[in-house]
């Protein structure tokens, strides 16, 4: 029976009613007398010097108020990275400077040059377009593996080379590894690309800074993901303005999908302009600015190589992977590739021996950081292509080699540092052939057959680790922060609560399925308690919304404070009804005393906390207000498995997905609808990185892809309905809730089932494709069906060579297709 | 967007005197200049709107049976009048962009700026239509001069397209994915006495007609014909992101037969 209010049912969004009817109030919409606009002027060219800039004509234009050059931020810090990886000789990663506006060079197109505030955005444009900067141009460094040979010219002058860092993990497992797959039954070797993706979010980025001189106070409103860690950045780091000066506003955010997670330049200038110029700059960004400076996702180069023994077991599993870094390091960059990508390397499967190598390299494009599964879907794409390969290699059937691999006892302790704390990777299995209708697959393709297309049928299980914490673990990790979250949990007078949360909401849904925990913990209805969260002055502290993190922590330290709440009002209650604290009992909103008829309702409670008339005050406070701070102490792993049936043209290549199904296992769940929905997101995300999705530069750093024109997004015609199924339910062992996370999933579990299904479409059709490198088009599609993809030779003997067919992950003009 | 001046005729004779302003561009539905000039990547001291001009709007037939369209008509007043009268340009019609751009952009717009991948230049050029302006009838045929480029000269608008309507017609489009603008999309237009194949998306020279498919089809109008064809040389096919000149080449034979086949 589905329930109808708290933890388990599905009302509806109550944040869509603003969205829907065009109530939000973003960033953009915010306007503060006496703003000027700012536009930056950005590098045309991916690498060059600059030899001189010249502002003269720019700053005599009607309407501008100041020209800002990378001069002009000589005594401000650079923007800092949050995380630190060691290499594998125990040096540290190499740490470039990172401008707030370019100085001496330009490292990627679309590098700020200078910025030029005006009275009106027109103006600032106009100016923009009269600055006179001359650029020495330098050789484009895009090609990662080209970048770290030595005499490769460099992004950054002052450091050794290109290489960021070249990481193991575990390197100690090395040799045993390598001895494993010198001594394998059978080794299946896969080169590929994880391709580079631009986020998109519908509302671009937009900064809006603001200062009063009379208490030297600064505000930054932001579309941010995290408001609080925005402060301490940009705070601490690069303006020196203590957090008691610095306020941050991210308020309503339409999308953030991981690009909004990071402190940009954008937001660094316009907190200082405002103080220099003494009055709001706001900053939008047009769509076209949105392609080259928002951090891009993905983008991997790996090569990965799965031994096993004579019985199928898989004895060991060797990954290479190059990691594009981009020209700077983004916020999270560093620990994208390897703490969220290396350590998910087991998978759903005992592998005794695993080893990961990641070498991360500066290259000129836009930095690259986290986007919607970050560094966990490309360690889902290259394992569940790999062993879908060996299956294939060894005629066996793909899921039975899979099952036959799978952890079966938990906790388990992975040879990739992680401990998987709960699962059941046969019962999702079990439920996805049932979704899809596997025994009548057959049936399907013989009708796709006769009507001339090719069908096939790709499957594949995935992992992640989700809930981004514990803060003693990720400190020694190399995180420069902690990554717990807070909540404060405030009760008024009349018995309403207002949660405030650092969670924040930007799509998924917390103030609707927060305030069922609130609301089903104390047994009133939801519409009791309100959400507040987005700004640093109203919110405690707050760590933010990334990695599905919310409800697995946000929520866990909601529901610590409520709990803290629940234990004071019982006090109250106790007084109340002349009992003993432990004899008090809450259901339903109501105080009872066990073994009595006796009762009080709770407003009565938390009136007395207000109006404490009848109050036990020599022993507690007067209120009814707790804050908890939450810091989990291992991830949680979400696991599932997807399948992804399409159709492929033969005569054009076309794909077309004809069906999609979804089994996950997030523990329990608090709104079945909303998890089902970001499910939904996830998979249109993962689906269009499989078939759609590139971003694409040229030799030069042109970036190809730098708008909708060429990026192709997808778009709700492209899929089928998809069928979503979280019913296998192992809640989550160590947070109060027993949730795991959802927000990711989607994104993380479908690539590698869409490759899957097309090779195997192209297989029943004759055509022995190993692997076509994402996104799957039609031209890439068709070329390999005519041997002209250029990644087919990565077979074995393979494995045991050095050679390695791919240089770049990132397309060019009609390369690699 | 720079600075322009709007003006917006209400009469074609009085966008042709508007049209005599120093750098003077006209603006159709606006569903590409607008976009190009909000990226300051093109600019007019004059804009002439020509949405307001009744004149050069709507369709009928001549006396000769043309079918004959408004420079000013949109893609949805195509899709919705033309479904009987020509069924393949209607469908041809209600295939470009989305319903924004449909009740917005003209065919005079877009055969005036003959974009090397939409979708009018194809049924132009199968169909022979004359392109008439305030000067002029143009043929088809002498019209489009390569990517971007036609024969009208400085101040020429596109008042109205003559269509002769074919016996059987068909416009086959692959997309590309991002634009959705054709990738490679073939016009066959079958008449009494020749059948004409014209191809947009794919040729750096914009619209073409394939000659050797016309004169296969001309014999035997059958899918088996085009199928029997070399696809068209790959030198001088576009080549991006999303398919290179040999998968375009290979496109145009794919599409063309499928056309064929459509129209039987």
């Amino acid at each position: 029976m589905p329930k109808d209010t708290g933890i388990g049912a599905s009302p509806k969004r109550r944040e869509d009613v603003r969205f829907l009817t065009g109530k939000g109030r973003y960033t953009d919409d915010i306007n503060l007398a006496g703003q000027a606009h700012v536009v930056f002027l950005r590098s045309d060219v991916a690498h060059g010097r600059i030899t001189s800039i010249d502002t003269g004509a720019a700053e005599a234009m009607e309407g501008v108020i100041r020209v800002f050059t990378g001069e002009d931020f000589a005594e401000v810090g650079g923007i800092p990275c949050g995380w630190q990886i060691t290499s594998i000789d125990g040096s540290v990663m190499q740490e470039p400077k990172h401008p707030v506006l370019a100085h001496g060079k330009v490292r990627h197109v679309g590098d700020p040059i200078a910025a030029v505030v005006a009275e009106t955005r027109d103006q600032a444009k106009d100016a923009c377009e009269a600055i006179e900067v001359e650029i020495e141009s330098l050789p484009a460094v895009i090609d990662m593996k080209a970048a770290v040979k030595p005499g490769a010219p460099k992004v950054h002058d002052e450091l050794a080379g290109n290489l960021c860092y070249d990481w193991g993990l575990v390197q100690e497992n090395k040799e045993a590894v390598d001895r494993a797959i010198s001594a394998a039954a059978h080794v299946t070797t896969l080169e590929l690309v994880n391709n580079r993706l631009i986020a998109n979010p519908m509302e671009p980025r937009v900064a809006v800074g603001d200062y009063t001189s009379h208490d030297d106070h600064s505000t930054l409103y932001t579309t941010s993901q995290n408001p609080h860690v925005i402060r301490l950045l940009m705070g601490a780091f690069v303006l020196g303005i203590p957090e008691h000066k610095l306020r941050v506003v991210a308020p309503d955010v339409g999308g953030g999908f991981g690009t909004k997670i990071f402190h940009y330049a954008e937001e660094a200038f316009c907190t200082f302009a405002a103080k220099a110029l003494e009055r709001p700059v706001k900053w939008t960004s047009s769509r076209s600015e949105a392609f080259m400076s928002d951090a891009h996702g993905r983008d991997h180069v790996t090569k990965i190589e799965l031994a096993l023994d004579a019985e199928h077991n898989f004895t060991a599993l060797r990954t290479e992977t190059y990691a594009n870094m981009g020209a700077y390091l983004s916020t999270f960059a560093p620990s994208v590739p390897t703490w969220l990508h290396g350590t998910l390397m087991a998978g759903n499967y005992k592998t005794p021996l695993i080893y990961v190598n990641v070498k991360a390299v500066f290259t000129n494009t836009v930095p690259v950081d986290a986007y919607r599964g970050a560094g966990r879907p490309e360690a889902t794409f290259q394992l569940e292509r790999v062993v879908d390969k060996a299956a294939r290699e060894l005629g066996v059937d793909p899921v039975e080699l899979r099952r036959k691999n799978f952890i079966t006892e938990f906790p388990y302790a992975t040879p990739v540092a992680v401990e998987y704390d709960t699962g059941d990777y046969h019962a999702t299995m079990d439920k996805l052939l049932e979704l899809i209708d596997r025994d009548g697959f057959p049936a399907r393709r013989a009708g796709s057959e006769a009507r001339g297309k090719l069908r096939g049928l790709g499957i594949n299980s995935y992992i992640e680790a989700c809930g981004i914490a514990p803060s003693h673990l990720v400190g020694q990790l190399g995180a420069r922060a902690g990554l717990y979250e807070s909540a404060t949990v405030r009760v008024n007078a009349t018995g309403g609560l207002v949660v405030m949360t650092g969670s924040h909401s930007h799509g998924q849904g917390h103030e609707t399925s927060f305030p069922q925990v609130v609301a089903d913990m104390i047994g009133i209805p939801e519409d009791q308690v309100e959400i507040v969260h987005g700004d640093t002055d109203k919110v405690p502290m707050g760590m933010g919304t990334y990695g599905s993190r919310s409800l697995a922590v946000g929520g866990s330290a909601i529901y610590r404070a409520t709990e803290k709440v629940i234990a004071k009002a019982k006090k109250i209650a106790a007084h109340i009804m002349e009992a003993s604290d432990e004899d008090i009992e809450l259901k339903d909103g109501k105080f009872t005393v066990a073994g009595t008829d006796k009762s009080v309702a709770w407003g009565d409670v938390t009136l007395a906390a207000y109006v404490p008339h009848n109050y036990p005050l020599e022993d507690i406070e007067p209120g009814l207000e707790e804050t908890a701070f939450y810091d989990p102490n291992n991830f949680t792993y979400p696991s599932g498995a997807y399948a992804c049936e399409v159709e492929v043209d033969p005569e054009t290549g076309k794909v077309e997905v004809l069906a999609f199904a979804a089994a996950d296992d997030f523990g329990n769940v608090v709104n079945p609808m909303i998890v089902e929905g970001q499910v939904h997101g996830g998979l249109a995300q993962g689906i269009g990185q499989a078939l759609l999705e590139s971003c694409a530069y040229d030799a030069d750093g042109q970036l190809l892809s730098a708008s909708y024109m060429d990026y192709a997004m997808p778009r709700a015609h492209d899929f089928p309905m998809f069928a979503v199924d979280s019913s296998c339910r192992t809640p989550c062992t160590h947070n109060p809730l027993g949730v795991k996370g959802c927000g990711e999933a989607g994104a993380i579990g479908s690539p590698p089932s869409v490759v899957n299904a097309v090779i195997d479409a192209l297989a029943s059709g004759g055509h022995d494709v190993g692997h076509i490198d994402m996104p799957l088009t039609p031209a890439r599609v068709w070329h390999a069906m005519h041997g002209g993809t250029p990644n087919q030779r990565a077979a074995q003997p393979a494995a045991h060579s050095e050679e390695t067919t791919h240089d770049r992950s990132v397309a060019g003009a009609a390369t690699n297709v | 967007m720079y600075d322009f001046e709007l003006v917006k005729p209400a009469s074609l004779q009085e966008a042709i005197e508007a049209m005599q302003a120093e750098d003077a561009q006209a603006l159709g539905g606006g569903q590409t200049l607008l976009p190009t000039m909000k990226a300051r990547l093109a600019m007019a001291d004059t804009l002439v709107a020509l949405s307001a001009i009744e004149e050069i709007k709507g369709i009928c037939t001549d006396d000769d049976g043309r079918l004959c369209i408004g420079g000013g008509t949109t893609h949805a007043m195509v899709q919705r009048d033309c479904a009987e009268s020509f069924p393949a340009l209607a469908s041809l019609a209600g295939r470009i962009g989305d319903p924004a751009v449909r009740n917005r952009g003209t065919i005079g717009g877009s055969l005036a700026n003959n974009d090397p991948s939409a979708c009018y230049p194809a049924a132009a050029l199968a169909c022979n239509a004359t392109i008439v302006t305030q000067n002029r009838e143009i043929a088809a045929d002498d019209y489009f001069l390569g990517m971007f480029t036609t024969a009208l000269e400085e101040r020429e608008i596109v008042t109205e397209v003559r269509f002769p309507v074919p016996e059987a017609a068909h416009y086959e489009k692959f997309i590309q994915p991002a634009s959705r603008f054709p990738l490679v999309a073939v016009f066959v237009a079958k008449y009494s006495d020749a059948v004409r194949v014209a191809v947009t998306g794919a040729s750096s020279d914009g619209v073409f007609r394939w000659n050797e498919a016309e004169a296969a089809l001309s014999g035997n109008f059958s899918e088996d014909a085009v199928k029997g064809l070399s696809a068209p040389d790959a030198d001088g096919m576009i080549s991006d992101l999303h398919g290179d000149g040999a998968y375009r080449a290979h496109l145009v034979k794919v599409m063309c037969a499928r056309a064929v086949k459509a129209c039987a």
